[in-house]
């Protein structure tokens, strides 16, 4: 027992000794100019500095316009998105659905979420044009594949025998679904849908910067422009939009279990 | 409203339900009923006893088709139930209500929407996705909640409800179907020793007053003695006894448990 301790004791510390010396190894091999990291440094500071206050007045109407818009995509985008997962996560459900069906919604689950968002929306930007009808497809296309995989898994969580009960009553298959798997995944469909308008508001900024609308053009422009100030009221008012959108969500998913 | 809308239709004497030759072999290679006859007339009260995967389960299931038997018939209201698909069977699954082991109600409805869905069978679909069901059908939950002694829980949420009163509430929506036969499995296994005896006396007063026939699974032999008007014995999917109650004896036990002595210690309490 002893001698196994000791082993163990001895080989933790031959670890420590081989990270550090791979460290050393590793650190030696870099280029590193100090000169260079200084100057970057002080224009790192001057950036930040670049930031405060935050200007909220100049190009408060630009602001408002794109947080309008914005707020349009991710309701939109994820009224939509809803609306095409749900029979595409019945059909990703294992427990309903035959296999042709259920590997093929799988399929377009896996493949809605192997591309992210932004190159999802440079696709649609070069399709449709600029603007924010990119942004609420891209959106859309994204919330299939979060929320169709998510929803899939809650229906094949349901109650098998309740499932069993109702289709004992003779009921129709859509019957089925409505009273036999929709009350048993509904506080999970709402807790859902909420938490994927806040990815999707998040999401609505970044697809901005390629063209697809909302306030991340906004942003994008800002940037562009050299406007710091104003780039940081848009980024305070995100994080705030957010926080909100958190509390709010955090409300309704207690009220609804 | 009549409470007992089409007895009559089915004379007395003639079968209400007969299962010629079931078989039963699972994907996995198991073979679960092995040639199973069982014939049953209105007002009987079949008490399907045997050991744990002697079949009983797979029995009642194949009678709705919840699971598809592999060889036989199943004759029902004069179709045969193994063969029918689709729409044709889904009308008869109306007249066959069925009472489940943990109840099986949806949780998260109240108890009035429970009952209704013991009607999903019978309401145009645009009615059951908007439940708008119609008055008749509300009046007939509400009949039957009186009679199971559910008044004044119709919109409490049923996960809020005792064992025994979900278990009456999971009478009730098998009697919302208006069936002439119950299948029921293992109604009481989850029920203390009172409550059980209340819900198989309620199941066998139904039976009587409505003019059905059921099959109640069970493995509680006093109980099935007690309440039943005939014991079927079920061992490795093949039926070993088929008696009264009072013809059932300790060799017949054996024969249907084997030497398995929990089942015999449970019968020896109370005869």
């Amino acid at each position: 027992m002893g001698d196994g301790s000791v082993g163990r004791r001895s080989r933790r510390w031959l670890l420590v000794v081989a990270a550090a010396a791979y460290l050393v190894v590793v650190y030696s091999t870099f280029e590193i100019d100090h000169q260079r990291l200084l100057e970057g440094a002080d224009r790192g500071r001057l950036f930040v500095m670049g930031f405060f206050p935050p200007d909220f007045h100049t190009r408060s109407s630009d602001i408002f316009a794109g947080l309008l818009e914005s707020l349009a995509m991710t309701v939109v985008a994820t009224v939509l998105g809803v609306m095409l997962s749900v029979p595409v996560a019945l059909g990703a459900s294992a427990n309903l659905s035959p296999k042709p069906i259920y590997l093929c919604c799988r399929g377009i689950i896996i493949l809605s979420r192997s591309f992210h968002e932004v190159l999802i929306a440079i696709l649609f930007v070069v399709v449709v044009g600029f603007g924010p009808l990119a942004g609420v497809l891209t959106l859309s296309i994204a919330t299939v594949g979060f929320f169709a995989k998510m929803l899939a898994e809650a229906v094949e969580e349901v109650d098998e025998t309740t499932l069993d009960a109702i289709r004992a009553t003779g009921a129709p298959p859509f019957s089925l679904l409505s009273w036999g798997v929709a009350p048993q995944v509904l506080p999970r469909f709402v807790g859902l849908s909420i938490y994927r308008l806040d990815i999707n508001f998040r999401e609505s900024a970044i697809v901005g910067i390629v063209g697809a609308g909302g306030i991340g053009a906004t942003l994008n422009t800002a940037f562009g422009r050299y406007e710091y100030d104003t780039a940081a009221a848009i980024l305070l008012l995100i994080m705030g939009i957010v926080l909100v959108g958190e509390l709010g969500s955090g409300i309704v998913r207690r009220r609804l279990v | 409203m009549s409470p007992d809308p089409s007895s009559g239709s089915v004379p007395e004497a003639v079968d209400m339900l007969a299962v010629t030759g079931l078989v039963k072999h699972y994907a996995s290679g198991e073979t679960a009923l092995r040639g199973v006859d069982l014939r049953l007339r209105m007002r009987e009260v079949v008490a399907l006893i045997g050991p744990s995967g002697a079949g009983k389960s797979t029995l009642i299931r194949c009678v709705n088709r919840l699971v598809d038997p592999s060889e036989g018939s199943i004759l029902f209201e004069h179709v045969d139930l193994a063969a029918a698909r689709g729409r044709a069977l889904r009308r008869k699954r109306r007249r066959i209500g069925m009472i489940f082991q943990e109840h099986a109600l949806v949780e998260r409805l109240t108890v009035m929407q429970n009952l209704l869905c013991g009607r999903l069978g019978y309401v145009p679909l645009w009615r059951s996705l908007l439940s708008r069901f119609v008055e008749e059908d509300i009046a007939r939950a509400r009949a039957l909640l009186d009679r199971l002694d559910l008044r004044g829980h119709e919109n409490k949420r049923v996960d809020k409800l005792s064992g025994g009163q979900r278990q009456r509430v999971g009478i009730a929506r098998a009697l919302m179907q208006e069936p002439r036969l119950l299948l029921v499995d293992e109604p009481t296994a989850s029920l203390d020793p009172k409550t059980s005896s209340d819900v198989m006396r309620m199941i066998t007063e139904l039976v009587e007053e409505r003019g059905l026939a059921a099959i109640i699974n069970i493995h509680d032999v006093p109980l099935a003695r007690r309440f039943a008007s005939r014991v079927v014995g079920l061992r490795e999917g093949s039926i070993v006894f088929d008696g009264l109650p009072s013809e059932l004896s300790p060799e017949d036990l054996l024969r249907i448990y084997g030497e398995d002595p929990s089942g015999l210690g449970e019968t020896t309490g109370e005869e």
